[in-house]
């Protein structure tokens, strides 16, 4: 990934120094971009359809989550359904079987996918490059064989009917617009947070962890203790975009946690563009879009998938953002 | 010899000669990705697919030019690798100054798109390939029957490996491959054609697949999911054992299939994910892989 990274944080550094820190560590042309993105938020549901807009959020946020590792830690993770399918499966479970309220079912799922990311990362970052994107796809297929067989996961049938509840005890989210507000404010504060993350110190030395690792280990970072964390917040956050996932839609199944569901969020961050603020959101929504549109193709969708795949790796690395940050010389 | 650890004899011995059928394919298909990474430097996520094209082509061979078993196991990997070449020379080797992790984007979409094409042709219920008759019965060995196939499978697999081994720790040619691996640019300035040989290679890999698939076809059903579910646990395989030596592939790819075949007689319900739970048990103690260099 180092051609993209090195081209991006070069313009990154650039855009830097002429439009200073801007706002909230957004750049100018970031700026533009958030707007952009908060009103699309606020139209959206107008004039699309609710829930199919719901959907695409929650694989943004997804999408975000699995960023923060490839494109600022440079770790290709290849079993985020993992973390994305446990967050669905123990929000949905809470939400049925005990009648939790949706935040703190949500809340719960989150904390349990991170949980799980702190056993997973701290495997994983043994290992780097290649091995690294093995041993994460390993540990997800463990995990999904695991949800085949637990109890409380439906097996086959997954978990069905999970009740939305109500925001508060106030606000009742079964209504589709009730929810729609709901998920866009979950969706925004994970990217805000992502974005947050990112412009933190903390965030400076995952880069320079990217960058170069042996460098960032010379200046006295324990590189390993900022991969572990950086995966611990990626985990979670998969796991909070599953668990509204599961609410949005009453189902966790075991296509949440398949290995295809973890090339799926691969696909969407490259689409969009790798290590790009907005890249995962744009990415998410072509390849939800798509979905919809050649849902009756079946099995086509994959042969189509696996063409993009092909398209982006061969012709196309920085993804639809990354080329028109590349075009306007901005950092997107 | 009726019970073994209150374990009837015929369910253990069952159970490890499925193990050993497993650890046949395990060690086949991961002696492939390690040659393919020890010199192309990418894992082949295609692999899984390729494996399955074999055992398809096998089918095809039968069904649509009446040709048996055999000439599938002569045909099959000629016909499969040729497209690995294709695939190798089209797509692959635009890749090899980048990031290596595209090299795996790349193989992934490639399973995805050959998996998708044969399911759209052939659905996802598997078909049936039949035992060639030479190989069909059983030999009864006193304790257990074993079914000729079975252990036909477990020996042709031993054989091809031990070959793989022998071709590229012994040979000229094999020779050439090491040096390659460990500097390809030197050994382009002794004259050696190395992006030919970098094709070649990726064939070959692509071609040990789909020999494995061939095998395969009579024991599992010809069906387009069988190399993918597959190619995970041979990553993981893979991790453990460490791409740094081919025989420890072999050893490892057994190995893990014995304990697979074990574990599915004294706590079946872990028998799915014991090699996943070895991997991180391995990657805690000895990050490289039982055989690899750190």
């Amino acid at each position: 990934m180092a051609d993209t990274a090195t081209t991006l944080t070069n313009a990154a550094m650039r855009e830097q120094v002429r439009a200073g820190e801007g706002v909230w560590g957004f750049s100018r042309s970031q700026l533009v971009g958030v707007l952009a993105l908060v009103a699309f938020i606020l139209v959206a549901p107008f004039v699309l359809y609710p829930v199919f807009v719901m959907k695409l959020l929650c694989f943004a946020l997804f999408a975000c989550a699995f960023n923060l590792l490839i494109g600022y830690v440079g770790l290709l993770s290849f079993g985020h359904a993992a973390y994305f399918g446990m967050g669905a499966y123990i929000t949905g479970y809470v939400a049925k079987a005990w009648g939790v309220t949706p935040v703190l079912a949500i809340i719960m799922g989150g904390v349990v996918a991170a949980a799980m990311g702190v056993v997973g990362g701290w495997i994983a970052i043994r290992r780097q490059g290649i091995y690294f994107a093995m041993i994460t796809l390993a540990l997800a297929q463990m995990v999904y064989f695991f949800c085949v067989q637990a109890p409380f996961t439906g097996g086959e049938d997954g978990i069905q009917a999970i009740p939305r509840g109500s925001f508060l005890g106030i606000v009742d989210l079964s209504n589709d617009m009730t929810m729609y507000w709901f998920t866009a404010a979950i969706f925004l504060a994970g990217f805000l947070l992502i974005h947050r993350i990112i412009h933190s110190p903390f965030g400076q030395v995952l880069k320079a962890i990217r960058e170069n690792e042996p460098r960032a280990t010379s200046l006295g970072y324990r590189t390993d203790d900022f991969k572990l964390m950086a995966f611990i917040l990626s985990a979670g956050l998969a796991g909070i975009a599953g668990a509204t996932k599961s609410l949005v839609f009453g189902i966790a199944t075991l296509t949440d946690v398949h290995w295809a569901m973890s090339g799926e969020v691969v696909l969407m961050t490259l689409v969009g563009g790798l290590g790009t603020v907005f890249g995962p959101v744009v990415g998410a929504a072509v390849i939800v879009t798509m979905q919809n549109y050649l849902a009756e193709m079946g099995a086509w969708v994959t042969v189509i998938q696996g063409a993009i795949f092909v398209a982006c790796v061969l012709a196309f690395r920085r993804g639809i953002v990354g080329e028109i940050a590349n075009l306007l010389k901005v950092k997107l | 010899m009726d019970e073994i650890f209150g374990i009837p004899a015929p369910l253990l011995f069952g159970q490890l000669l499925l193990g050993l059928i497993n650890g046949a394919f395990y060690a086949m298909l991961s002696l492939g990705l390690a040659v393919i990474f020890g010199l192309l430097n990418i894992i082949n996520f295609a692999h899984g697919a390729q494996f399955m094209m074999g055992a398809f082509a096998a089918w095809m061979l039968l069904e649509w030019a009446g040709l048996g078993y055999w000439w599938a196991l002569l045909l099959a990997p000629i016909i499969v690798g040729f497209t690995g070449v294709v695939m190798e020379r089209l797509m692959i080797s635009r890749l090899y100054k980048l990031d290596h992790l595209y090299g795996l984007l790349l193989t992934f979409g490639l399973a995805l798109i050959i998996e998708g094409i044969f399911r759209n042709e052939f659905g996802s219920s598997g078909m049936p390939y039949r035992i060639p008759p030479e190989l069909a019965g059983a030999w009864d060995l006193g304790f257990m029957f074993l079914p000729v196939y079975r252990g036909w499978v477990v020996i042709a697999a031993l054989i091809l490996c031990l070959a793989t081994w022998l071709l590229i720790e012994k040979t000229r040619l094999g020779a050439y491959l090491r040096a390659a691996t460990e500097n390809a640019a030197l050994v382009q300035a002794f004259g050696v054609n190395v992006p030919r040989m970098v094709t070649l290679t990726y064939g070959a890999g692509v071609a040990l697949a789909a020999i494995g698939g061939v095998l395969a076809a009579p024991i599992y059903s010809v069906n387009p999911q069988m190399g993918t579910n597959l190619i995970i646990v041979v990553f993981a395989v893979v991790v453990i054992g460490g791409m740094g030596s081919i025989l420890g592939s072999i050893v490892t790819g057994f190995g893990l299939g014995i304990v697979e075949g074990l574990t599915k007689v004294f706590w079946p319900e872990a028998s799915a994910t014991v090699i996943f739970v070895i991997m991180a048990i391995v990657l805690l103690a000895r990050p490289a892989g039982l055989f690899g260099r750190a």
